[in-house]
């Protein structure tokens, strides 16, 4: 029982985000008044519950394995946790105000964010097969709904469709994945896996359960060529669910995919990097070229996030700690682009539609100078161009390429960043020399400001004359997760 | 054989009548009974009209949910099997795990009840 | 060969060639509604394929859970699409040949894997916990179910609680102007407010 209570102590957060949940819908159908009033009573306390959590994660120290090994908190995983929680809540406070505008302020809303956030952080916490698989099923049921919660948009229905199908394809292939390794192992959890593989050689079977498995993060990280949901789900999803869906899950899965591919097989590294090599290459070429054509904002964010995936994996193929450092730097920093990115999309309208064309923005810094220099920040950013953070995240995983003996790796993303920029500085060139159409209408309150504001900074403060790159601390915490996933 | 199957015999024994009964019947009424079929015949009834359109009809989209509901509370049940099964292994964290299960899955039901998922309108 | 020999063995042909025939009928039957039964069959001989395995309660929840329920909630949702059938099966040669490379692939896979396992001579080293054989099927589970995974086993109560929440957030529509029976209402109805007497007059009625 004392054992239990550790145990319970060790999943506090995601105890505290169960019950919270639970408390939070019996508030919404407890709490009088219409659809939209059970909305508004709920969301900040459904806000309160994951900044709370959000806050308490960092306080616990160590790590430990809880459930008979199920379960694992460390380094790795709080760091992993804070973006998430923080992330989702920032997420679920800005997207109120467009929900509200839609009509789509329905309790229901706020509870299957939570639930959606249990899952992600039950995710990164696996340390088992199984454990994975709940917390993968937990989250992606959850964002299901979500992405078709605009019932009578054709187009929503059919992203939350599109999402199902093709999430419950890559669960399959990742179960199939799991089956195999398991078959071969004999056993789910990774680090009795990990014991498993070192001290022969991986069977074939095992290689191939792997590659399934590899398949099936792939799917869910949204990296080429497992790709092909993500367009379609941005673009008809609700942009806050657009939104929540650039942001906390992207973090969640590819922790997970760095917990799953060290902790149970870095001892057969060199089989895995070769898939991993391929998945990134893919997935930057992809985002770069296929983002080129696209008119709609949302579909843009679509591609930019597989080229950023491709990104990330750079630093994940590079593997041992300098390469998983690297690559949740990377992550934290894309995070904090995506945020600002989208507050701003949430916010613009014309003519009460929001605008979600490109072309929409042509000639914003006539009518909006300081938003416009924002989103310009942003873009560069995401570009990559030097001084800003965008930069030094792609800086840190190219170095741990290299370091790691894949030049040729790291010279494909050279390249692939380069042909990204393009499409990021049109959206630029569009909203500094081009000639405005009809004003663009910013309906958002003043969080919104602030948020893209404060991303803005965010990224400029990489060229703080004072220390070359500090970056509030987050490679330094990067580092300290990847010394606790790789010893 | 081992143990776990002779305890299935009879069943495959059932198995193995009903199928042949089945093809029994199928073949004899093929066989044995007249059939004389002409349009007529084997058109719809409809009180002396023409048919006016296919029997099939869409279905109310209320059906669907009523049975999700029901997979998801059949799905809880089938987690009570094992749980009788090994009841006095488990002990009591066993007896408890299942509870807050139930728990779990009553909050569900009372969300159900206060949306007015089960009441057909 | 024994009789006790022969059974299995007879059952296992018996059930795997109806598993596949059936399967087989899944896609090529003409109408929907009879696709689905023929699915019930399949899902039914892989019940039974499932016993002589030895893994009773993998069949029992195939049979309970898959025949018993999804297959109803399937045949609503073939009748709830007005699916028209000729259309339906106008793909069917455009998408056979990439539906059986499809096929092929797994296959291939399948052979692969199982191959793999008899090569390979370091796998039974790898499976470190080989399964009890003492104890009975459904037992074995609910043993280590409800305490040594117990922590899976409450994720899976929330997983069907968010099923519940997203059934009813997506397909829940309050009607208008529908009347319904309120019990409680019902129930505190008095004499006095729904009956009074009236004193009509010869001729005149009520008005």
């Amino acid at each position: 029982m004392n054992n239990f209570s550790n145990d319970l102590l060790a999943a506090a957060p995601e105890v505290a985000l169960a019950i919270g949940a639970m408390v939070l819908l019996m508030v919404g159908v407890f709490v009088g008044g219409s659809e939209e009033r059970k909305g508004r009573v709920v969301l900040p306390m459904a806000l309160a519950l994951l900044l709370a959590v959000g806050f308490v994660v960092p306080r616990f120290d160590g790590a430990q394995s809880a459930f008979n090994g199920l379960f694992i908190t460390d380094d790795f995983s709080r760091f992993a946790k804070v973006l998430i929680l923080f992330s989702a809540a920032i997420m679920l406070f800005l997207g109120t105000d467009y929900l509200r505008r839609n009509n789509l302020l329905k309790f229901e809303y706020s509870v299957l964010i939570i639930f959606a956030t249990l899952g992600m952080c039950m995710m990164v916490s696996a340390n088992d097969l199984i454990a994975l698989y709940m917390g993968l099923e937990l989250q992606a049921l959850s964002l299901y709904v979500i992405a078709a919660f605009r019932r009578d948009s054709t187009r929503s229905t059919e992203a939350g469709l599109k999402y199902f199908v093709l999430g419950a394809l890559s669960s399959g292939l990742l179960l199939y994945g799991a089956s195999l390794i398991y078959g071969y192992a004999g056993t789910t959890q990774f680090d009795r896996i990990a014991v498993a593989v070192s001290d022969t050689d991986a069977p074939l079977g095992l290689l191939f359960g792997l590659a399934f498995f590899i398949a099936g993060l792939a799917f869910k990280i949204s990296a080429a060529p497992f790709h092909m949901w993500t367009p379609d789900v941005y673009e008809g999803a609700p942009t806050p669910v657009t939104a929540f869906f650039a942001t906390a899950p992207k973090i969640a899965a590819g922790a997970l995919f760095a917990r799953a591919m060290i902790e149970p097989f870095n001892g057969i590294q060199a089989d895995w990097q070769q898939i991993l090599a391929f998945l990134a290459i893919c997935s930057m070429f992809l985002g770069a070229f296929a983002g080129i054509g696209q008119t709609n904002i949302k579909r843009l964010m679509a591609y930019s996030s597989i080229g950023h995936m491709g990104f990330a994996l750079v630093g994940l193929t590079a593997g041992g700690e300098q390469g998983v450092q690297a690559m949740l730097v990377y992550l934290s920093i894309y995070l904090v682009m995506n945020i600002g990115v989208f507050a701003f999309l949430l916010t613009v309208t014309r003519n009460g539609v929001q605008a979600t064309q490109i072309v929409d923005f042509a000639g914003l810094a006539k009518t909006n100078p300081a938003s416009a220099a924002a989103v310009a920040v942003l873009m560069f950013s995401l570009a990559g161009i030097p001084p800003l953070a965008g930069f030094f995240g792609k800086f840190f995983v190219f170095g741990a390429a290299v370091d790691a003996g894949l030049g040729w790796l790291a010279v494909a993303g050279v390249i692939a960043s380069v042909i990204s920029a393009y499409y990021y500085l049109r959206i630029v060139k569009l909203m500094y020399f081009d000639e405005p159409g009809e004003p663009l209408e910013i309906v958002g309150g003043i969080e919104h400001r602030i948020a893209w504001g404060v991303a803005a900074l965010l990224m400029l403060f990489a060229v703080a004359p004072f220390e070359p790159f500090n970056g509030l601390g987050a490679p330094e915490a990067a580092a300290k997760a990847a010394e606790a996933l790789l010893n | 054989m081992d143990e776990l199957l002779r305890e299935y015999l009879p069943i495959l024994i059932f198995l193995g009548l009903a199928i042949g009964l089945g093809l029994v019947f199928l073949i004899a009424a093929a066989v044995l009974a007249v059939s004389r079929p002409d349009p007529e015949k084997n058109s719809a009834y409809e009180c002396g009209f023409n048919a006016f359109d296919d029997a099939r009809m869409k279905f109310d989209v209320r059906f669907y949910l009523v049975s999700i509901l029901f997979i998801i509370f059949d799905l809880e049940v089938a987690f009570l099997f094992p749980w009788a099964v090994s009841f006095a292994e488990i002990g009591d964290f066993g007896y408890w795990s299942m509870m807050v299960f139930l728990g779990v899955l009553t909050i569900g039901f009372i969300y159900e009840w206060r949306k007015g998922a089960l009441e057909w309108e | 060969m024994t009789a006790a020999e022969v059974l299995p063995v007879l059952a296992f042909y018996l059930f795997s060639g109806v598993a596949v025939t059936s399967g087989l009928m899944v896609v090529v039957a003409r109408n929907p509604v009879r696709s689905v039964l023929w699915l019930i069959l399949a899902f039914f001989s892989a019940a039974g394929l499932f016993v002589l395995l030895g893994a009773e309660f993998l069949a029992m929840l195939l049979l309970i859970v898959y025949v018993g329920a999804v297959m109803v909630l399937f045949l609503f949702v073939v009748m709830m699409l007005d699916v028209d059938f000729a259309e339906l099966r106008q793909g069917m040669s455009e998408y056979l040949p990439l539906g059986a490379t499809i096929g092929l692939v797994l296959l291939v896979q399948i052979l692969f894997g199982v191959g793999a396992w008899f090569a390979s001579e370091s796998a039974p080293t790898l499976r470190v916990q080989p399964a009890p054989s003492d104890v009975q099927n459904t037992a074995a589970l609910g043993n280590v179910l409800y305490d040594d995974y117990a922590y899976l086993f409450q994720a899976s109560g929330l997983i069907l609680l968010v099923a519940m929440i997203g059934a009813i957030v997506l397909t829940l529509r309050e009607r208008e102007g529908v009347k319904k029976q309120s019990i409680v209402g019902q129930m505190h109805r008095t004499r006095e407010e729904s009956i009074a007497v009236v004193d009509v007059k010869p001729g005149q009625g009520i008005n």
